[in-house]
Order: structure tokens, then sequence, then C-alpha cells
């Protein structure tokens, strides 16, 4: 069968979405993925030369809020859940140098 | 072989709104670590952000400030990446339809003119800050800066060394801060620049490889940071390499920049539009108001000053370079209609002690009125140039008016003929020995006569006065 996308892109991808896979499922995935990009060709049947692209599925624009601070967390509520914290701060793995 | 830099940047500008981009948490500075958050700008799951209108506003305004197109819509796309400092995953950004392209800004200095394109300015919030812990394997992270509002300006790559790469940033600053929606401050990250920087030999068409340089918090390191990496690229090339693009970051430490990271590890947005999001459809009528309410911009002040007070370039820059600087100006030259003797004044003696004591104009000690009183006391001959000093200074101290300090302490100009005579008097029978000199030619020691007299008249007699009064006196 011809497959949409490589196992290199599947990898990629992976990588992009910090995604661990064995190396057993990439072709399996490949497949998977193929499949839907597949649905894709038959979509792109469809004429839709002077049709404005769609970003939204309602037709509504322009949602504001005015610039007034409102009421949001303490720092406990906020912190709550944080695994790790320590002075207000969360912690997290080192993340350069 | 003669090189030409191409330079190109990337300004990030927090705007000064009251609350974040999309939710009702202060942008405040400063605050103690995560107490200006919420669910939404935390990335909660189940939230929906809200666009705050004054941030349209705002961008809107450098929009038409900066002679950019205002897109009629525009959209919020995410830009995906993973990073502890962005707690999303993803930053609410612009990407295919910004709020704002094709525009230029117009730079004049003493030296050259020149006009540099901005290809466009789109709105995004900011991520958190992350503090790296030097012992140990870990980083601190603070989400108070995450949602606050940002525009980001990026020029065209119009910018051909780091002189102009500087004068550019400071146009771009203070037109910003004209407007008054962003206060320009490099030091605490509220206005940021990363450069694009490639060479190519002279009269050559096509760009050079480019890296990007980063971490340039300061107008001094940009421009040392762009000299170093154009010099470094010249040495690569000359030495027959290649140009790596890459992103580079400037070590002021060290003073070089240093390889972050290289494109095959470039990051790989997959922007797409936000749903959360609405498409922000912007009317003729709304960019009409905003027009109308815009402040009058640098460039033109400046172009105003030469033409109305009849200042020179380099007093209409430097007196245009902040808004509350002309306006002090300006307020002064309402009190006293000498516009080049207040200049002189201002760069003389205002700015001087402005930077000695760390002070913005705001914060001067001297009221514009006061200060136009001190230069109205010189022109009525009330007191002298030489005494204004010590007025000026006192003014400094006390912020009193500068009559009320003439009269307090008694530094009146002694302009009496007759007063000053006998004070001559005196000074002629005390130094007989140099009064022999200078009938003898050693007409030189004017100048201690005249010292003689101001000693005793504690710098309050009227010069010219004394000067004639002199000459008549010693003869010659």
């Amino acid at each position: 069968m011809e497959t949409k996308i490589t196992k290199e892109e599947i990898i990629h991808v992976a990588n992009l979405a910090h995604l661990q896979m064995e190396d057993a499922s990439i072709d399996k995935f490949a497949e998977q993925i193929g499949i839907i990009l597949k649905y894709f060709d038959t979509l792109n049947r469809v004429d839709t030369e002077g049709v404005k692209p769609t970003s939204h599925a309602i037709f509504l624009t322009n949602a504001f809020r005015d610039d007034e601070e409102k009421k949001h967390l303490n720092r406990e509520e906020a912190m709550a859940g944080a695994p790790e914290k320590e002075e207000g701060y969360f912690l997290v793995p080192k993340v350069i140098g | 072989m003669e090189f030409e830099p191409v330079i190109g940047l990337e300004v990030h500008a927090q705007l000064k709104t009251n609350t974040k981009i999309f939710c009702n948490c202060p942008t405040a500075f400063g605050a103690p670590p995560n107490t200006h958050v919420c669910p939404v700008c935390l990335g909660m799951p189940g939230v929906l952000p809200v666009l705050n209108k004054k941030v349209v506003e705002f961008a809107v305004r450098m929009a038409i400030a900066t002679n950019c197109q205002v897109a009629g819509e525009s959209r919020w796309a995410r830009k995906n990446y993973f990073y502890p400092d962005l707690p999303k995953g993803y930053q609410i950004s612009q990407y295919e339809l910004p709020i704002a392209q094709n525009g230029y800004i117009d730079i004049e200095t003493d030296i050259w003119k020149q006009r540099v394109g901005i290809t466009r300015i789109h709105m995004e919030e900011d991520a958190g800050k992350l503090i790296h812990d030097p012992a140990r394997a870990c980083s601190m992270v603070d989400f108070n800066r995450a949602g606050v509002p940002l525009i980001e300006i990026v020029s065209e790559p119009d910018i051909r060394s780091p002189e102009e790469a500087g004068a550019y940033l400071r146009q771009l600053r203070a037109i910003l801060r004209y407007l008054n929606i962003c206060d320009g401050n490099m030091e605490e990250g509220s206005f940021r620049c990363d450069a694009n920087v490639s060479i190519r030999r002279k009269r050559e068409q096509a760009f050079g490889t480019r890296t990007e340089l980063k971490n340039l918090n300061s107008f001094k390191h940009v421009e040392k940071g762009l000299y170093y990496e154009i010099h470094r690229q010249k040495e690569v090339l000359m030495d027959g390499g290649q140009i790596i693009q890459e992103t580079r970051l400037w070590d002021p430490d060290k003073d070089r920049t240093a390889s972050m990271r290289g494109k095959e590890e470039a990051h790989d947005y997959r922007y797409f539009p936000d749903p959360d999001l609405l498409p922000l459809v912007i009317s003729q009528e709304w960019i009409a108001d905003i027009k109308n309410d815009l402040p009058e911009l640098p460039e033109a002040k400046k172009a105003r000053f030469k033409n109305e007070y009849g200042l020179p370039s380099y007093d209409a820059e430097l007196l245009t370079s902040a808004r509350e600087l002309a306006d002090y100006f300006e307020a002064c030259v309402s009190f006293f209609p000498a516009p080049k003797q207040v200049s002189n004044w201002i760069m003389g003696s205002l700015l001087g002690l402005l930077n000695a004591e760390g002070k913005t104009i705001e914060q001067s000690p001297i009221s514009a009125e006061n200060f136009a009183g001190l230069l109205k006391l010189i022109q009525e001959g009330v007191i002298s140039g030489k005494i204004a000093k010590t007025v000026f200074e006192e003014m400094a101290k006390t912020g009193k008016p500068p009559r009320m300090i003439v009269e307090e302490k008694g530094l009146v100009q002694v302009t009496d003929v007759s007063a000053i005579e006998g004070i001559i008097s005196e000074v002629i029978s005390e130094n007989a020995k140099q009064v022999e000199d200078y009938k003898n030619g050693k007409t030189k020691l004017l100048g201690f006569f005249m010292g003689q007299v101001m000693q005793k008249t504690k710098g309050k007699a009227n010069p010219k006065i004394v000067n004639q009064v002199l000459r008549e006196k010693l003869g010659g």
C-alpha cells in the first residue's frame, strides 16, 4: 500500500509532541495516520475555487472585554496542583545550562 | 574584499494595559511570584480566553504611527512548542493574518536620513519567567508575566550598520512612548530586540546566510552584539568558511556571541487558527477614531520645533527624544518666549542635573514655570548669568521659585554705578602694586581686579559695569 507518511515523519511528529514510541508501533501509526491523510485526498477533490479558507466554524467576530482588573487566584489556589514548588515558584527540571 | 551587513530587527514591546491580553489579571511589574495569575493565564483545562479591547487599540495606534496598513480582518493562531514558561504548550499569537503590515519609519540624524520598512506588526501573549538555579538541577517558574500583551514589530532587512540599528530602535521606542502604549524599558524587558544579521559583498543583490542574535537587552548590547557578529561572519567568510544558519546568544560578560541552537534543531511551530478566539474585525470608523486621538509623533514634533522655534537640528532632536521633555520645553517657552535660550539652559544645566541624579524630566525638582522665571531674572538684569547658576542649584535643592531664592539670599545684582565705584576704589587702594604693574602694561591684571570686586560683592556686581568702571579708574 502506498504510504502517505514516512517513518521519519512519524518520529518527527512524535518528538514535537514529546511522545515516546516503541519501534514496533511506528509502522502501525504510519499506516493509521496514512489512512486519515488519504481521506483528505477525497476532500481535496472538492472544487474550492473562490472560496475563502475557513478558520472558524461559527460566524461571529469580535468578542472583547474591557481592560479592568478583576479577581484572580491567590497563590495557594494557583499552585494547589503543582507537584513541586518552593518560595512561591513552580519547580521544574532544569531547562538550560 | 568589502562586505556590507544586512540587518533586520524583531522588537517585542510590552503594552501598558492594566490587565493581561486574554484575562483580567493585572500586568504590574515586580509583584511576588505567581500572584497575578488565574486559570486562563495558567492554561488550566476548559478556560476560554477573551480579548482585551485595549490591546487592539494600542496595536492599531502603533500600526498607524508606523504607516502600516491595518488589516480589516485578522486572526489568532497557536504557536506550538514545549517550554516550562509556556503553561498551555502553545503561545497565542498571530501568523497568517497579522493586525498590520507594510509600514515604515523615517530615521533622521545629523549624518543620514533613512527609511526602514516595517514588514508586520502582530499581537501576542508574553510567556512566564524562568529562573535557573545554578546549584541544582531545577528551574523556578513565575507566571505573572504569562499573558501580558506584546506587539512584535518586524522590520525589513533595510538596516546596514549597528549605528543604524541603534537609531531605528531609539526611534521605535520614542514612538511607543509618545503613543503611551509601552514604557520602553530594555533592562526590565518591556522593550526587547532580536536581530537577524548577514553579510554580503558590496553591490551584491542576494542576501547571505543569516544568524539570529538574542539576549540584546540594552541599546549598548545591540550595537556591540551586532559589531561582534558582523566581524565574526567576515572572518568566517575570509577564511573560506560558510555561515551556518543558527540562533546565537550575545554574552555581555565575554563580549561575544555563541551558538544556541542550529537550524536542524529549529522549531516546527505547527501554527493553526486558535478555535477559542474569534476573528478580529476592525472597522474603518474604529481606525479613524484611533487616528484622531493620536498625539503628535517625534518626527513631526522635531520638524515643528525647527520651524516654529528656529531651533537647530541637534536641539530639536534632543528635546523631542521624549514627549515629556518636549512638553517641558514648550511650557518653559510659553512663560519665557526665547526658545534657543530655553533650549540651551535645558540641555546645558537641567539635563545635566537630572542625569547626575538619575531622574527623568517628570521628576524634575524645578517646575517649567520656575525654570522660565530664572531666565527672566537674567534677562531683566536682576541677576547675572553666573549668579543664575547658584540660584539654579538652590532651586534644584529646594524647588523654590527663583525670585524667592534671590531675595532670601540677597543675590540681587548690584547695578548701582556709584556703589560699584566705591568698591573699586577700595580694591585700587588695597592693591597698589598691581595697579602700578597694570599701568606699566600688564593689562592681563584686569581679570585680577574683576575677581577682587566680585569677591567683595559675592559675585553680585554687574560684570559689564565693573569692567567699564575698572578701565576708567585704572586709566592705563
